[in-house]
């Protein structure tokens, strides 16, 4: 083959990128990893910190066992398998964030190894196998300022840190099963209380290393690390940008630098941040200040115990005790916040299917709105099982409760009281009623004429959409049918 | 009041107790003491006279008060300067941390301030206790109170001459290597380091962390039980402090050590050991199988790798415990500006003397991939050979004896060779390996230099130890011997 052959067909490659997944999260602790302190984000700098996170001559780690059992219940949450001799070690380099000049991490023996995550990306389920699950101590943060001065902050320094390492060879092959695992894995963690996922805050990272291979082959290419992704979306770009950028130069005939990327999320593209070609130097060695973690089967039973049900059991019990369609079931138990939520509507109110749509239709688009979680929503399960009571029963228009949702929202007001004050229940009086129909017959007789003559029945609506107008919203519906179909037949 | 520096720390701790001395009164004699033999012999780095004296007065006015007085009321100190005293500059012994302020105290330090003990000052220690004579030291050479013109040993040699010469009955030392026995040794004290794990190092500024023990220097062994009662015992804020009952060691002193067995290394004699500790070492043997003790020769057969091993171990740890140092926190940072790189490169540069850089870079290498498997790993496979060696042997024994150190105190500049100096801790270094508990007591003179025996226990039994060291003491008097100043 000549030359230009092989260019002409290098040119038409397609590829298919290979991805990693290295996720980094900030624990849900009472206190730091090896200290005292408190464990929480944000505070004016250097107020929460101590001799042993500060890295003061003479001080000495000692291990947060809630921060182990947190790390124990995600490997056992991504069936893992747990060492019995799990140990920590030094990572040792310098950068004025690292207050020891090492970090505490586990290199050879990680407290879980060789797990699972199912995802389903189109209706194909697919397993994502996960090599290690550990722990380490997070570092402070290092600002810049004008000039030549920089400023360290070691609130954060010691905090607990978990991280996440998909296995190799990777079994992510597109964008959209990243952001699947991701979104999955943040879930899990979440329900299982560990770490509260905000990836704007940071307390969930996520690490993606790219490379891509020409479609059906089995090699690897070499592979990029992107940084600063801080939102699914942005995970989800940036693989495809990384994805794209790759397959370009392959296909002209350049090659692919292994390095560290930036995501850059104004533009949507990644830069190159530093070279890691060579090994990095981190002189690894056991930690001589902390003993070997003993986890006995005792240990691990206890941990497993305490265990929330996870997501996918979770959905499934939706579908089968609550008949929900399995779309509404994957909706409502992605996080543990909502799930509950809806269970605990749903418990209240009797009526699984009309709690779901609400709480994914207007209570969703509420909070979404306003920006607020749904654990601190001014509407409680409470109110809102009451509001499709009253809807049930008879008492309001579905109509109206969809203004009744929103003034429940803004004010957190019981929806009877508020149902009350406005005078939104439902007109049950038929001679109101009947006085609305009848106006609105003698205001149409040109319709009428259209139904009763001409037999064009779809106008009848017209009719019913008047008299509620007529009333407010506020006639029952089947009353309002009723003497329609009368008056017609008149 | 000169008198005074004369009792142990059990007689002051007494007359203290009974009324007979105010702790001003000790106090006082001990700043005297250090007022008047400082200038020769240079033992501290720092001298607390105003806040020991606000302490005593608090002990005063405690015994006025008719309260209980903790057991080592009134009982001055000195601590070495790699522990961290709140508010008292804590050195280590570096220029790197020549201006270095503790926020917070030592577990140790906090422990002696319960027992009632009043700390004098800090001592010198070569730099980050890397050293076997205080030459290293950031900022002066201690002097041997038996010969000025000779080194006390170290690395606490600092805390070894202050007790030598009276100027405190009881300091605090920390063994790496043989860092309180050895100067012990040289001193012509007693000098303990405890099991690892008895006493905790919470505030210890490291140098090799898997090897580091703090311990006591008396010029009795009972006083050393004493102070290692009031330091002993499980601290929550250090995780290789261990969880065992602290007995009362200074009760043991005084039972027999008949039918006693005693385990004589032949190693330990080997080449490097002078003909006179040799000879001295061999005489103290015969007291105590004079005294009812079983003796008999055996061996440790894996002592020969021992300081090999060390000097993989401890400069490994070391590289990793002194990254710290960076001139961004606390202590000496460069004017040099150079960005944030530049300035940890200048500040260690300008901070750090020169054996602490050699550990460091040694260190440094043997953790560096592909070299982790040949020196770091396997130096850890020998360690465990060597601690195998002394079960063996201890499933014979009660406790094993031998020399201290190799010979007696050498003098100032005559070791210029590094490897030469480090062969003074060869019979100190394995026990640090092993992790045991050994002591050493004066069992001579040489030239007029004192020399010292070394008792090796098991784990956690510091109580049979000392039962033997005592009754050695007892029953030969060498530890009556003082230096002329
Ligand atoms: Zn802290």
């Amino acid at each position: 083959m000549s030359d230009t052959a092989a260019n002409v067909n290098a040119a038409e490659t397609e590829y298919e990128p290979v991805v990693g997944m290295e996720c980094h999260a900030e624990l849900l602790t009472n206190s730091k990893m090896f200290c005292g302190c408190r464990n929480e984000f944000g505070g004016e700098p250097n107020t929460r910190c101590c001799p042993v996170c500060t890295g003061m001559p003479g001080a000495l780690p000692v291990m947060n066992i809630q921060a182990v059992e947190h790390v124990m219940r995600t490997a056992i949450a991504l069936n893992c398998s747990i060492n019995p001799h799990a140990k920590f070690d030094r990572k040792n380099y310098y950068y004025p964030d690292l207050p020891k000049g090492y970090q505490i991490s586990e290199y050879d023996i990680p407290i879980g190894v060789t797990g699972w995550l199912d995802i389903e990306v189109n209706g194909q389920p697919k397993r994502i196998h996960i090599r290690r699950v550990h722990l380490e101590e997070d570092t402070g943060k290092l600002f810049h300022v004008a000039g030549d001065e920089s400023f360290v902050d070691l609130n954060r320094s010691g905090v607990p840190l978990m991280e996440i390492v998909t296995d190799f060879p990777p079994d992510i092959q597109s964008a959209e099963e990243g952001r699947e695992y991701l979104t999955r894995l943040r879930s899990i963690l979440t329900y299982i209380g560990v770490c509260d996922g905000k990836m704007e805050e940071g307390s969930l990272r996520c690490e993606p290393n790219v490379s891509v291979r020409p479609v059906g082959s089995n090699t690897f290419g070499t592979k990029t690390e992107i940084k600063n992704l801080n939102s699914f979306r942005s995970v989800y770009k940036g693989i495809e940008f990384e994805t794209q950028r790759q397959a370009e130069l392959l296909r002209k005939g350049e090659r692919v630098v292994q390095e560290t990327r930036g995501w850059n999320d104004t533009r949507q593209v990644t830069f190159s941040q530093r070279s890691k070609e060579g090994e990095e130097e981190y002189r690894y060695f056991p930690e001589p200040d902390l003993v070997p973690l003993h986890i006995n089967e005792d240990w691990i039973e206890r941990v497993r115990a305490s265990m929330p049900e996870l997501p996918d059991a979770r959905r499934a019990r939706f579908i089968s005790e609550f008949a929900l369609p399995p779309y509404d079931a994957g909706i409502l138990t992605d996080t543990r916040a909502v799930a509950d939520y809806f269970e605990e509507t749903a418990r209240l109110c009797g009526d699984a299917k009309t709690t779901s749509n609400w709480v994914m239709g207007d209570l969703a688009k509420l909070l979404n709105a306003s920006g607020t979680e749904i654990g601190a929503s001014p509407i409680t399960p409470a109110a809102l099982a009451e509001m499709i009571g009253l809807i049930t029963d008879g008492t309001i228009s579905g109509k109206i409760a969809k203004q009744l949702i929103e003034e429940m929202y803004a004010t957190g007001g019981s929806p009877k009281t508020i149902v009350e004050e406005k005078g939104w229940k439902t007109i049950k009086d038929s001679g109101a009623v009947l006085a609305a129909v009848e106006k609105v017959f003698a205001a149409n007789p040109n319709i009428i004429t259209d139904i009763k003559v001409k037999g064009l029945v779809g106008k009848r609506g017209f009719l019913v959409g008047q008299v509620m107008r007529e009333t407010q919203g506020k006639a029952d519906p089947g009353e309002v049918n009723r003497l329609i179909d009368e008056k017609l037949a008149d | 009041m000169s008198e005074l520096i004369h009792l142990s720390a059990l007689d002051l701790r007494d007359k203290i107790a009974n009324g007979a001395v105010s702790a001003r009164e000790a106090v006082t004699a001990s700043l005297q003491r250090i007022e008047a033999v400082e200038s020769r012999v240079r033992a501290f780095i720092t001298v607390t006279g105003e806040q020991a004296l606000a302490q005593a007065d608090k002990i005063d006015a405690m015994r006025s008060a008719g309260e209980t007085l903790p057991p080592l009321a009134g009982v001055p100190v000195a601590l070495k300067d790699n522990m961290c005293t709140r508010g008292v500059l804590t050195t280590a012994g570096s220029k790197i941390l020549h201006n270095f302020i503790p926020p917070y105290n030592g577990t140790v330090v906090s422990r002696l301030v319960e027992s009632g003990a009043i700390s004098v000052g800090k001592t010198n220690l070569d730099e980050f206790a890397m050293g076997s004579s205080t030459e290293n030291s950031g900022f002066h050479t201690t002097a041997n109170p038996y010969d000025l013109s000779r080194v006390p040993g170290g690395s606490s040699g600092g805390s070894a001459a202050a007790v030598a010469a009276l100027e405190t009955p009881l300091a605090l030392g920390s063994d790496t290597g043989g860092s309180i026995r050895q100067p012990a040794s040289l001193c012509g004290v007693v000098g303990l380091k405890p099991t690892y794990g008895r006493v905790s190092r919470y505030g210890l500024i490291a140098y090799a962390s898997s090897l580091d023990q703090i311990g006591p220097f008396g010029r009795t062994v009972k006083d050393c039980a004493l102070l290692l009662n009031a330091i002993s015992g499980h601290d929550p804020m250090d995780s290789t402090s261990t969880d065992v009952p602290v007995p009362d060691f200074a009760a043991t002193c005084g039972e027999s050590i008949k039918g006693m067995k005693i385990g004589i290394p032949t190693e330990y004699f080997g080449a490097g050991v002078s003909a006179e500790v040799a000879a001295a070492v061999r005489t103290a043997i015969a007291q105590l199988t004079a005294l009812g003790a079983e003796a008999e020769e055996c061996s440790l057969p894996s002592t020969e790798y021992a300081l090999a091993s060390y000097y993989i171990i401890a400069p490994a740890e070391c590289s990793s415990n002194l990254a710290r140092f960076d001139g961004v926190k606390y202590g000496l940072r460069s004017s040099e500006l150079a960005g944030h790189i530049g300035l940890t490169e200048k500040s260690r540069d300008e901070g750090f003397g020169r054996e602490v850089k050699q550990r460091i870079m040694i260190g440094t290498y043997t953790l560096s991939a592909g070299y982790y498997d040949a020196y770091y790993k396997r130096a850890q496979q020998v360690r465990t050979l060597i601690r195998k060696d002394f079960e063996r042997a201890f499933e014979k024994y009660d406790l094993l004896v031998t020399p201290t150190a190799p010979g007696p105190a050498f003098k100032v500049g005559e070791k210029a060779d590094p490897l030469e100096m480090k062969l003074a801790d060869i019979c100190t270094i394995p026990v640090n390996m092993a992790g045991l508990p050994a002591i050493s007591v004066p069992c001579g003179m040489v030239d007029g230099l004192p020399v010292g025996l070394q008792i090796i226990g098991k784990a956690y039994d510091e109580c049979t130890l000392f039962r033997l060291a005592h009754a050695y003491e007892q029953s030969t008097g060498w530890h009556k011997n003082s230096p002329v100043l």
